[in-house]
């Protein structure tokens, strides 16, 4: 191995070091027979039982996972017409509308939203104002994902649909709607993912009523790290690791097809 | 009555006409082809006709009907798109079967139909593929399938051979004449490619700039343009500007600068003193050594500038004493010989006296 390749290699050990080795920790002690997270005692799956046992952390889990599945459930939905919309009209003012709740900052988005449910709507804050704030944030990357998909395929496609007897919904169901369908799940999934460890928006959002399981192991936290949050974490990971995998996974089949339609139009 | 007639339709986009004004009427059973290079409108005809698009002002009329107003889905007009545009996501049965079940047809009828139409295009053993498994000759002939298995009564094709290479192409070229023979479908065909145009078509309308600049047979077309784009665009052909000396029936004297006096062909219209084009194909140029040059009406000397050998023939480009180059074609009837003249070669140039073409400006 040449010099340059041993320096590019640590380099890039240590910067995964530097993203890694946190995650490893909060796993690890999450499996460790002692109250405190300072030395390994011995394996133990004490803390799962205790975690289960824990009522208020299930109900927040609940609610949680409650919350993501209703907001990337309409996030979808919106955002897939979102992402239509903006591929079918070619109006400059649209992508940026749809775009924008992605980067501005998420202080931002929950102090706003917050004002906006209490002095315009007048809503009492609790789970549906949550679920309103989270589907927000997360029309704009449906959408972007789904435009992706969309900008990729040959149009002549859905104008031989009309073209051969199908009507403009026909069109839909039957092809466009089928085609995209990577693009759906995979933006579903990352709405499912963004919802459910989203802290900031939901702070703003939430209210004083039903435990949310971000902000419910922040405040355990505030006591002591307990190894009771470390398995929580580790069950938060795992379940997003999967999601992420999928997503992705769906991403790259969906990008591979549209781009095998796309190479016959040359 | 024509089965589809186009009357005096015009589009703009902007302030750019892309069709301008044209009328055209298409027989029940031709093979009809609109011809031009790119921009010429062609395709925007074709969108409008498919329902794509619609026109700012002017008729499309189908079996006497006015199109206009009618979404394409309910046109009984198919297209065969330049991609294919088949659906990544069916079979190639269910491909074809689409339109079929669209128009509400009965199950063992699309079965029956989608059987038939796979065998008119030798595609059989091929239903339970996907068309990302399929070469672009057999993603094409399921396009043709697809577009014919309802029976439309027009089928609309927007340059579906641009996407293959020569030999294929000059092979689906066959094929279509044949299925269309077959199932006595009328077809309009978009094409940039003029061989393929004069190959396939019963009659072409030639297309420039967003107007018809001639409807004719393909042999009409090539023997007898009516202009310069014609002529131009249609083959190769050798111009020069000429005055008209002498207008007889039979024929026309003309006056070709320094090159000297032409006769050409008679042509209506046409009289003494009219300023315009000859235009000479390169098939109909004799080149000989001037020793052996025939005693012809038309003959001049000219010197070889270039040669391009293509295998079959050689063409030479000759320059006459007024600077003006000719064309000539030479087939290359001895085989391994590549030319007969040499770059410089002085060279006879002569041609029948009814060869060429008058143009007037």
């Amino acid at each position: 191995m040449s010099r340059t390749n041993i320096w590019l290699w640590s380099a890039a050990g240590v910067i995964y070091a530097f993203l890694y080795v946190p995650l490893a920790i909060v796993v690890l002690y999450s499996f460790n027979d002692s109250k405190l997270n300072a030395e390994w005692v011995g394996f133990t799956l004490s803390w799962y039982k205790t975690l289960f046992q824990n009522t208020e952390m299930l109900t927040a889990a609940r609610n949680s996972l409650f919350i993501a599945l209703s907001a990337s459930f309409s996030a979808t939905l919106l955002g897939t017409m979102a992402g239509l919309a903006i591929h079918r009209y070619k109006l400059k003012v649209l992508p940026i509308l749809v775009f924008t709740p992605v980067a501005m900052p998420e202080i931002l988005l929950g102090v706003s939203l917050l004002l906006f449910f209490l002095q315009v709507l007048n809503l009492t804050l609790g789970m549906v104002s949550i679920i309103i704030a989270h589907t927000t944030f997360c029309i704009g990357f449906v959408a972007i994902i789904v435009r992706a998909r969309l900008q990729g395929m040959d149009e002549s496609i859905f104008e031989a649909a009309r073209d051969l007897g199908a009507s403009p919904w026909q069109t839909f169901r039957l092809v466009t709607l089928p085609l995209i369908m990577p693009a759906v799940v995979a933006g579903a999934l990352m709405s499912f993912t963004l919802s459910i460890d989203d802290f900031v928006i939901t702070f703003f959002t939430k209210g004083v009523g039903e435990p949310i399981l971000p902000i419910h192991i922040y405040t355990m936290i505030k006591v002591a790290v307990t190894p009771e949050v470390n398995a929580i974490s580790t069950l938060l990971m795992l379940l997003t690791l999967v999601m992420i995998i999928i997503a992705a996974k769906l991403e790259s089949h969906a990008s591979s097809s549209a781009n095998a339609t796309s190479r016959k139009a040359k | 009555m024509a089965l589809l007639e186009i009357r005096n339709v015009t589009r703009r986009f902007g302030s750019y006409t892309a069709v301008d004004n044209v009328s055209i009427s298409v027989e029940a059973g031709e093979f009809f082809t609109l011809l031009g290079p790119s921009g010429c409108g062609k395709t925007t005809l074709l969108r409008m006709i498919a329902g794509f698009d619609l026109p700012d002002s002017g008729q499309i009329l189908l079996d006497g009907r006015d199109m206009v107003g009618t979404p394409p889905e309910k046109r009984p007009v198919h297209t065969v798109f330049q991609t294919y545009a088949l659906f990544p996501h069916m079979t190639v049965a269910d491909n074809i079967a689409f339109p079929l079940r669209m128009a509400g047809k009965k199950t063992h009828e699309i079965q029956t139909r989608v059987a038939d139409a796979l065998d008119s295009v030798r595609l059989s053993n091929f239903g339970n593929r996907f068309p990302n498994e399929l070469s672009g000759g057999q993603k094409q002939r399921v396009a043709f399938a697809r577009g014919l298995v309802n029976r439309p009564r027009l089928l609309l094709l927007d340059e579906p051979l641009g996407a293959l290479d020569a030999k294929l192409r000059e092979e689906m070229q066959m094929e279509l004449i044949n299925l269309q023979k077959e199932v006595g479908v009328t077809f309009v065909f978009v094409t940039h490619a003029q061989n393929e145009a004069l190959a396939l078509s019963h009659r072409i309308a030639v297309m420039n700039r967003g107007n018809v600049e001639q409807i004719d047979e393909p042999s009409k077309i090539y023997g007898f343009p009516k202009n310069r784009f014609v002529a131009d665009f249609i083959g190769k052909i050798s111009m020069m500007n000429a005055q008209v000396l002498e207008a007889a029936p039979t024929h026309l004297r003309l006056d070709v600068g320094e090159v000297g006096e032409v006769t050409t062909a008679g042509k209506e219209g046409i009289k003494a003193g009219d300023k315009g084009t000859i235009a000479i194909r390169p098939e109909q140029i004799l080149i000989s050594h001037p020793s052996e040059a025939r005693r012809l009406k038309n003959h001049f000397l000219g010197k070889v500038r270039d040669f391009l050998y293509v295998g079959d023939v050689t063409t030479y480009i000759v320059e006459l004493p007024n600077g003006a180059f000719i064309e000539a074609l030479l087939p290359n009837s001895a085989p391994g010989r590549a030319k007969f003249f040499e770059v410089g070669d002085q060279v006879s140039i002569s041609w029948h006296h009814d060869a060429g073409i008058f143009l007037n400006d």
